[in-house]
């Protein structure tokens, strides 16, 4: 199987099951996974649980996970959870 | 296991750590709510706590069973309707205050995660409470209730919770501790992701609160003072002790505890007690209570009592009383360990106290705060505004209600316009963080983001300023009665003062007080000010150099203000417009000063300063001042033209050095930069004329305006670190101040040139300028040069050939002062130079190894221009 690259745009309006499938396809994916976050204006405690999951399967799969384009207020709340160094911005 | 898990099982761990992280994301997330969100959450969570505000009392009662169903639920309404009709329209999140004219702004950041402690006495109350505030600033709140009232707490949290999750708050916002145990609290309050405890409890809850070694808000018990004076409305005071007092049997920590009565309405207070249902305990009456209801080993309260009906505790401890009696009053004696009921009460037990005068009931109510109700709350009863006033001067209590009921008064927005709250801070009195009404502004970090202002800068002068030849002509438009002439014998005896006196009004008495020409003494200005008095004068005319016109300012100071104390005048300062000390601004006498300069150098005629000499002493005192600063200059060259040749170079150079100085200054402005710079433009093309041929008029005339005008210059933006080091240095080894600076100059200017080792902290300075506003002078001066760096080389070589075409000595090495005589004096002459206030508005800040650099620099003397000292590495080097 042709592993790639991950890149995906997160839908601000479906935060959680865009990364849960982002973390579907992480099994085909090499390199870095990069979230593309910069349609998602808030997040909630649903969206924090799941980019936490997403952070571990990505660090399970070898995978490097990056977020582009994280608004200042989305970036707060992943400081304050401790989440922003587990990805690449 | 982490420090604060001791006795914890793994179990239960978990479950505070599942509280923690619930709590902990909930407030990361609630950071990015907007203020409408957090509006739109608490409306919806107070109409919930209002609907359920009935159901929630009767849980409270049944688990506590202490209080009054019907009080407890006003109070849950109290805590939503009345909180939030003081929180609706106030801003939590974002810029919560703007004060543009002070160009700050308030920001409101959320604290994160809040460990809260509730009480038994006013359970769901407070929980309602706590949760508005928390979701109105965006916090998370972990509860604690106490033991014994934690399920009707989880139920009123509950309510809470799922209504601000309905309207869209996150999840995990609020969560309770099921069945929590001291253990708990413990390991809680220790916890790294809780940001602040919040306890409202009894003095054990509080105290575990602050010596956690987090940040908290503890608020503990209370004992009220009451005052009732003999002018209170009596009628009024009694419904409203009985109705504060029975208000949820007493279990409010703010109800009132002891009644300091005046002697004259004793009587009739409690006969108006009785009669609205009260029982009036007799003397052994009192002890039986005393003793039963107060805990004789701890002198508090029994916890059984907390609470009870009045007629419960009666039947309780013996008392025979009306089934219907809503309160107890206890006749005591005073307070203290013998008088047991002196203390806090929360049930419906008051004590009274019979006060023979305002001041021993003020005294005794003061007793009564210090057994255990410091910074806690205090009543007084009176229409005498004065028993007021002095009741709140000497009563600490952070809430002193008056005419009217302490525990609902205490609560705020009721009876009066305090805030809302169901937590009293008690301050440093009470051991608490605060003395307020804990309300929504302790549960916000508040953020100031302070804009760059600019402090108002000015450019003051005299009001008149006659120049040119003959310019003293104008004398005679000053109307005087009495002038008292201010010269020196020298000037007498050249003809100066006859010249003056031709000018002035036929009808103007004159008299001329002849001074020494030296640096005024204190007894030479009180000659000068008993003259004036003798005289009655109505104008001085300073007839002199720097020496005799500082003289006459600080005798007009002195006339018109004898009070003034010059040594507390001459205190030092940094900005004169927040000096501490303040110049006198009413006057006995007013007097006209008229300052008629006749060297061209100091500016005196100009300037707010004068420097005294106080020889008794042995030291120096600068005054400054505008309103030393004369009413009228005279600038006429007639005096200056027999001026000797050294007194010319001297005066001069030091002329070129404030006008040098003023240019590179931090205070330096656009009207000051206008009046350094054309006497900088003077100085270089009149000076050595001025010194060559001393009968040149035009030179004269243009040296003397230059002086005036480089004065206006620096009496606005003031000097640098050339004038603090040959006020130093020259007052050491006996230099002329002229030729000290000389000295000075050039290495001064490469210095001041070259990148600073530590900048001048300004508001007025938007960027560091001096070397580029030397290249501007250099520019004027016609120099030439290509860059900055050759201007200010330029600048630097042009000064240090007219220095050498004035032939003042261009090295300390060249006036005789040896190596090692300078030497053992530099260090003193640095911590000297350093304590001078001319350097406060140098642009660079100079560090004491810098001027003793300097020092040095001035004893070798010559070519700082060409030695290329102002260059960037060469003085970092040196650093």
């Amino acid at each position: 199987m042709t592993k790639n690259a991950l890149w995906l745009k997160i839908d601000g309006a479906h935060v959680t099951r865009c990364l849960e499938d982002a973390s579907a396809r992480l099994e085909t994916c090499e390199g870095e996974a990069v979230l593309d976050f910069s349609g998602v204006n808030r997040i909630d405690t649903n969206e924090v649980h799941a980019l936490e999951e997403f952070a571990a399967k990505a660090a399970a799969a070898s995978v490097k996970p990056v977020l582009h384009g994280v608004q200042a207020n989305v970036y707060r709340v992943l400081m304050l959870m401790n989440l922003a160094p587990r990805f690449s911005m | 296991m982490p420090e604060n898990a001791a006795n914890l099982s793994a179990e239960r761990i978990a479950y505070l750590e599942g509280l923690v992280s619930r709590a902990r994301t909930a407030a990361a997330v609630f950071t990015q709510y907007t203020q409408e969100d957090v509006d739109r959450i608490v409306k919806a969570m107070v109409l919930a706590g209002l609907e359920q505000a009935q159901s929630l009392a009767r849980l409270a009662i049944e688990e506590t069973r202490l209080g009054v169903l019907e009080d407890k639920a006003i109070k849950n309404m109290v805590a939503t309707e009345f909180v939030y009709n003081y929180v609706k329209d106030k801003r939590t999140v974002g810029a919560i205050n703007e004060y543009p004219d002070r160009g700050i702004t308030e920001v409101a950041e959320p604290i994160g995660v809040i460990f809260s402690l509730t009480p038994i006495t006013n359970p769901t109350s407070t929980v309602l409470f706590k949760c508005i505030m928390a979701i109105k600033t965006r916090n998370a709140v972990i509860f604690s209730a106490h033991p014994m009232a934690w399920r009707c707490c989880q139920e009123a949290m509950r309510v809470m919770y799922e209504r601000a999750v309905e309207h869209g708050a996150p999840e995990g916002v609020f969560t309770c501790i099921e069945a929590p145990t001291l253990e708990d609290n413990h390991y809680l309050m220790r916890h790294k992701d809780v940001s602040l405890i919040d306890a409202t409890g009894g003095r054990s809850v509080v105290r575990a609160a602050y010596s956690s070694g987090k940040p908290a808000l503890g608020v503990g018990p209370g004992n009220t003072p009451v005052y009732m004076e003999k002018s209170a409305d009596l009628d009024m005071a009694v419904v409203d002790i009985i109705t504060s007092k029975t208000f949820d049997n007493g279990t409010i920590c703010a109800s009132e505890q002891t009644v300091v009565i005046d002697d004259e309405i004793y009587d009739t207070v409690l006969k108006k007690f009785a009669e609205l249902g009260a029982h009036v305990c007799n003397e052994a009456e009192t002890k039986l209570l005393g003793r039963t209801v107060i805990d004789p080993a701890t002198g508090r309260m029994q916890p059984m009592a907390i609470g009870q009906k009045a007629s419960d505790i009666a039947r309780f401890v013996g008392l025979q009383v009306p089934p219907n009696t809503k309160l107890l009053i206890a006749p005591i004696a005073g307070v203290g360990p013998a008088h047991p009921l002196s203390v806090e009460k929360l049930f419906p037990v008051l004590a009274v106290c019979r006060a023979s005068s305002t001041d021993e009931a003020l005294k005794l109510c003061m007793e009564v705060n210090r057994a255990g109700g410091l910074g806690h709350t205090a009543v007084v009863f009176s229409r005498n505004d004065e028993v007021v006033r002095k009741f709140g001067e000497v009563i600490n209590a952070g809430r002193i209600i008056v005419n009217s009921p302490g525990s609902i008064g205490a609560l705020g927005g009721v009876y009066n316009d305090m805030v809302p709250t169901f937590s009293f801070g008690c301050g440093t009195g009470g051991g608490n963080s605060t003395m307020d009404n804990v309300n929504v502004y302790h549960y916000l970090n508040i953020k100031r983001v302070a804009r760059r202002t600019q402090a108002h800068m000015w450019f003051r002068v005299p009001n008149q300023i006659y120049f040119n030849m003959n310019a003293v002509e104008n004398v005679r438009h000053f109307p005087s009665r009495a002038t008292l002439i201010v010269t020196n014998p020298a000037l007498e005896q050249m003809g100066h003062v006859d010249i003056v006196r031709r000018n002035m009004p036929v009808e103007t008495m004159v008299r001329v007080l002849a001074i020494p020409d030296a640096e005024p003494e204190v007894k030479v200005v009180m000659q000068g000010v008993e003259a004036l008095n003798v005289h009655k004068a109505d104008q001085i005319i300073a007839l002199g150099g720097g020496s005799v016109i500082d003289a006459a300012k600080i005798m007009k100071l002195k006339y018109e203000s004898p009070d003034a104390d010059l040594e507390e005048l001459a205190a030092p300062f940094l900005d004169i417009r927040k000096r501490v000390v303040q110049y006198p601004t009413e006057k006995v006498n007013r007097v006209r000063l008229v300052a008629i300069s006749t060297t061209s150098g100091t500016g005196s005629e100009v300037t707010p300063f004068a420097v005294l000499t106080d020889k008794e002493q042995g030291r120096k005192v600068t005054l400054a001042d505008y309103s030393l600063s004369p009413d009228v200059a005279i600038v006429d060259p007639q005096f200056v033209m027999s001026m000797p040749k050294g007194l010319t170079v001297d005066t001069g150079i030091d002329c070129l050095t404030h006008a040098l100085e003023a240019g590179v200054s931090i205070h330096a402005s656009p009207y000051t930069d206008s009046n350094a710079m054309q006497a900088i433009r003077l100085v270089f093309r009149y000076l050595p004329i001025a010194v060559e041929n001393p009968r040149d008029e035009e030179a004269r005339s243009m040296m003397h305006n230059a002086a005036c005008i480089a004065a206006l210059a620096f009496s606005n933006a003031s000097v640098g670190v050339n004038h603090a080091l040959a006020h130093a240095f020259g007052a050491r080894f006996g230099v002329a101040h002229g030729r000290a600076n000389a000295l000075m100059l050039p290495h001064v200017m490469a210095y001041n040139a070259a990148v600073p080792t530590k900048f001048m902290p300004s508001p007025n300075q938007r960027a560091y300028v001096a070397h580029k506003k030397y290249a501007l002078i250099a520019d004027l001066l016609g120099l030439g040069g290509k860059t900055v760096d050759e201007k200010v080389r330029n600048l630097i070589t042009a000064t240090e050939r007219l220095l050498d075409q004035l032939c003042v000595p261009r090295s300390i090495a060249e006036l005789g002062i040896s190596k090692e005589d300078f030497e053992r004096a530099v260090p003193d002459l640095a911590k000297i130079a350093f304590d001078d206030p001319s350097w406060r508005s140098n642009p660079r800040m100079p560090l004491m190894s810098e001027l003793v650099e300097l020092l040095w620099q001035a004893y070798r003397g010559r070519g700082a221009a060409a030695e290329g000292v102002y260059d960037e590495e060469c003085v970092v080097a040196q650093n």
